[in-house]
């Protein structure tokens, strides 16, 4: 990555001026830094997806089906038949440009074409000429195009600069979701085999391991006990999770990203260490399974059918063994395909109970249909009934903030349930500036299967804004921890961080959770989930604390 | 320069070309601009806009895809957001009401400025101001025009006009006498607010290079409409009896072209009549849109209640049985249950004689080629 320009660099470069040319006489480029690499044919062959070759988006010749203006046109007239969002949205935008400085790649990059209006521009010009009798007539002055290579590379290059975050969608005066569309044209791209590595490949892995890192059941057991390991050394209790067991009360279901990557792993040693605690002291009986191993959702970023088809292992899992309701654990993504899309596709689940914390008697009505509960409002519901044994000094060396995920921020709006456990577990929390947070909360920068290395100038600019914000904050405050409920913010915010605000560290509300809560039995504890001595970091957080109030 | 503005404003200096000519020059043709075309146009507007809700009502709605904007409703001792995260159809009224009436989420925009390396977001009212008043205005002037198609004229415009002029106006000259009749505040709001909205496609960088003609046509329309109802009112001032004459004339399907019917009002008129047969094909169906967002017109309660897609079909899945099949010896050995114990000498034939294995299992290399990528993280 060493064409990745500087963090000044990026910040001097940008400029938000468009240029002279007319936005449809200006072709994408398609350039290192900001694409990803093409979908492995492997891949696609094992999904059954069309058109699986070898090719490369930097070549001339994508090698397409030679009907594939035909096939774009029959899909795109499908999918407006099939989702009043995508007819809808085609028709009524006014091109206000309200959305226009919302979207965080259009803040990072200065593009025009991230404008959400414009990205979606991209799909209406196809749309107008193929579909409106006005637009064909009119023509290019009235913003309709005919489809062809370049319009087609030019959806590509955009479709994949849009993490389906939804924040253009809660300023836009008609609820035009830009997700939506974006959701459409990657299902049209999808129809011509034309995908990204980083989505495709996770998606395959997903269909046939359950998760999509590829873990093999036994693979997935190992790491979980290495987890125990830690922990046992850490507290002196070793965990026993249990895996596949049929007649559990719960099956918990969680991205596989964090048994595979720190600090995703502190987080799954959280989740260890709570089911643990809730097992020797209530007999609360929860499985993980090696099945339904995966949390997220990359067929959200490939088709709503493939999302369904790798949705389905939750369900066809939690009958299976004969739970009572599903917990799911901390993601982004997947929260907005189990609370928007789950019950729909692949319910109803009806072989299920109404979710009831067997510990607190609290009955979850908000999962009344889906019988399926965020973790955070599952421990927030324990802590609220004083059923947990925390004790947060193990977490006062940091100064914590929270990063809404787009997901559970617009497509759910789980905002108070982490917030309420962070400031149980934690001493000193500072929420970032109200127009950075909350609904109007900005990506990570990676989302929506973008979270790959070779478009590491994308995502370092697409985190612009939430860096910033986190900057603020960090000045301010002395924040040095940024706590999220997300795998795939557990795996770029580190990146992102480093680069924009070095001195501070991410993490999942569970590993604060893991860190706080007393095991029954456990020995003296000194060091955190991270297997740092806590005396060195009280230590280091005291002189920073000194050096801000001096500051003031 | 901008081609696509000039040549919507061409377009409608053509406009009024033909329809001010063609009356004062063409003997005849006031039957076509005051009483054809106005007829045309209005069943234009009303099968184009029916038939158009009515394409959008055809389109499924396979999910509940709200775009929450606050606390879900989760835990008793939680607030719950009840607006801008609606669990209730009452909800979803009065978010759907203050969205058409307030136009509340444009109440949200911001404008992000970059300086000194620091990214701010400030509150930008100007938009939702200037959108506001366009949209009130024109409904105001659109509601005062009733006195032209009723006889008697009902209360309720009666009062909204004394409303509208509340605000006494006047400049007296020997040219120009305005203040008398009083000025209806509305028409010159309306001006004023269209002009805005213009010059903000024109001076606002980004928001020009995305607009279009059929974003300044409407504009230059509305403008000329509210141009020349200004004029006939205060400047020209033509005879109001025979303009009221002629609309009830259309109202009543007794039509008639009255004497004293000056040229500027046929022009009026015609541009009224451009505009609503454009309307339904236009952008400006986002009057009926709104309605049909999905975004915003839907409950939010979705894990609570369970949405029906009414063409969902069934998909190629992954099952465990398949799972199980290609993982069973590795699960054995690592302690894992299994649904599906072979015979131990079994299960080593078995595997032996499995070339035909299933389609849907890669070769060994791809699943290692494909776990590849993720080491990279």
């Amino acid at each position: 990555m060493s064409d990745l320009p500087t963090a000044e660099e990026m910040l001097s470069g940008l400029k938000y001026r468009p240029p002279s040319t007319d936005w449809m006489d200006a072709p994408a480029e398609i350039r290192k830094g900001i694409a990803c690499y093409a979908g492995n044919p492997k891949s696609l062959e094992v999904l059954g997806f069309p058109n699986p070759r070898t090719w490369s988006c930097f070549d001339d010749d994508w090698q397409l089906p030679e009907n594939w203006q035909e096939i774009i046109h029959e899909g795109f007239k499908e999918r407006l038949e099939k989702f009043r969002s995508f007819k809808v949205f085609m028709d009524i935008c006014v091109r206000c440009g309200a959305c226009a400085d919302k979207c965080h790649y259009f803040i990072g990059t200065g593009d025009p074409k991230n404008m959400p209006v414009l990205r979606a521009e991209l799909l209406r010009s196809v749309y107008r000429n193929d579909f409106t009798r006005v637009g064909k007539l009119l023509g290019k002055i009235n913003g309709a195009r005919p489809m062809n290579y370049e319009v087609l590379k030019e959806w590509w290059s955009y479709l994949f600069q849009c993490s389906e975050c939804r924040r253009c969608s809660l300023y836009c005066p008609y609820g035009i979701d830009t997700a939506e569309i974006t959701i459409m044209g990657r299902e049209l791209l999808n129809l011509l085999g034309l995908n990204i590595d980083w989505i495709i490949t996770p998606v395959a892995n997903c269909y046939r391991t359950g998760n999509h890192l590829g873990i093999q059941p036994h693979a997935f057991k190992d790491m979980l006990d290495f987890f125990c390991d830690d922990i046992e050394e850490i507290t002196g209790i070793r965990p026993d999770p249990q895996f596949n067991k049929k007649g559990a009360d719960i099956l918990f279901v969680t991205p596989s990203g964090d048994v595979f990557a720190d600090p995703g792993t502190f987080t799954a040693m959280g989740y260890l260490m709570l089911f643990h605690f809730l097992q020797e002291k209530y007999g609360l009986d929860v499985t993980w399974s090696t099945y339904a191993s995966e949390g997220g959702n990359f067929g959200l970023f490939t088709s709503h059918e493939t999302m369904k088809r790798l949705n389905a292992k939750m369900y066809a899992e939690a009958r299976r063994l004969g739970v009572k309701w599903i917990l799911g654990g901390e993601c982004g993504h997947m929260w907005r395909v189990i609370h928007q899309y789950m019950d729909t596709m692949n319910g109803p689940a009806d072989f299920l109970q109404m979710p009831v914390n067997p510990i607190t008697g609290t009955a979850f009505k908000n999962a009344a249909s889906t019988k399926m509960v965020h973790i955070t409002e599952f421990t927030a519901d324990l802590i609220k009934h004083g059923k947990l044994d925390l004790d947060p000094s193990r977490n006062d060396h940091l100064k914590v903030t929270f990063h809404d995920s787009c997901n559970p921020a617009r497509g759910m709006g789980l905002f108070d349930e982490p917030r309420y456990v962070i400031k149980q577990t934690c001493k000193h929390f500072y929420d970032m500036p109200a127009n950075a947070i909350r609904e109007q909360t900005f990506c990570c920068g990676s989302g929506s299967g973008l979270n790959a290395g070779e478009d590491m100038e994308l995502r370092m600019a697409g985190g612009l804004p939430r860096a910033n914000a986190v900057k603020h904050v960090h000045d301010k405050h002395g924040v040095n921890m940024l706590a999220c409920v997300c795998a795939i913010d557990r795996a770029v915010l580190p990146d992102l961080m480093s680069y924009w605000v070095p001195d501070v560290d991410v993490t999942g509300v569970h590993e604060l959770v893991g860190n706080a809560l007393n095991l029954p039995g456990q020995s003296d504890r000194t060091m955190n989930l991270r297997s740092e001595e806590l005396a060195d970091l009280q230590g280091t957080a005291e002189d920073t604390e000194d050096e801000t109030d001096e500051e003031k | 320069m901008n081609k696509r503005y000039l040549l919507s404003l061409i377009a409608v200096i053509v406009l009024f070309l033909i329809s001010y000519l063609g009356v004062e020059a063409v003997p005849g043709s006031k039957w076509l601009f005051g009483i054809v075309i106005p007829y045309a146009a209005l069943i234009v507007f009303v099968a184009g806009f029916i038939r158009r809700l009515l394409t959008w009502s055809r389109s499924a709605v396979p999910f509940a895809i709200p775009t929450t904007g606050g606390q879900q409703k989760t835990l008793s001792w939680i607030k719950p957001n009840a607006i801008d995260n609606p669990s209730s159809k009452g909800a979803v009224f009065v978010r759907m009401l203050l969205e058409i009436v307030t136009f509340r989420s444009l109440f949200r925009n911001s404008r992000m400025k970059l300086r000194e390396g620091k990214i701010s977001y400030q509150l930008e009212i100007f938009l939702w101001v200037g959108a506001l008043a366009f949209h009130y205005a024109f409904f105001t002037v659109l509601f005062r025009h009733l006195r032209f198609f009723t006889d008697p004229i009902p209360l309720p415009v009666r009062l909204v006009e004394d409303l509208d002029s509340f605000f006494r106006m006047e400049i007296l000259q020997d040219f120009i006498q305005i203040g008398v009749p009083g000025v209806y505040l509305s028409g010159l709001v309306l001006l004023a607010a269209v002009t805005y909205l213009f010059l903000r496609r024109i001076f606002i960088r980004n928001v020009n290079y995305i607009s279009l003609a059929s974003d300044y046509f409407p504009l230059f329309l509305i403008f000329g409409i509210a141009f020349t109802g200004i004029m006939m009112r205060y400047v020209l001032k033509i005879d109001v009896t025979a303009a009221k004459q002629l609309a009830m004339g259309l109202v009543t399907f007794r039509p008639n072209i009255p004497q004293n019917v000056s040229s500027i009002f046929f022009v009026h008129l015609f541009f009224v009549s451009i505009l609503l047969a454009y309307f339904p094909f236009s952008k400006l169906m986002h009057l009926g849109g709104i309605f049909f967002s999905p975004t915003r017109n839907m409950r939010a309660d979705t894990r609570a209640v369970r949405h029906v897609n009414p063409w969902n079909y069934p998909v190629k899945v992954h099952t465990y049985e398949e799972y199980e099949d290609d993982f069973r010896d590795k699960m054995i050995e690592a302690g894992l249950p299994v649904d599906k114990m072979p015979e131990p000498q079994e299960a080593a034939a078995e595997e032996e004689e499995e070339p035909a294995a299933p389609p849907q299992e890669p070769p060994a290399d791809a699943a290692d080629a494909a776990a590849e990528p993720e080491e990279k993280e």
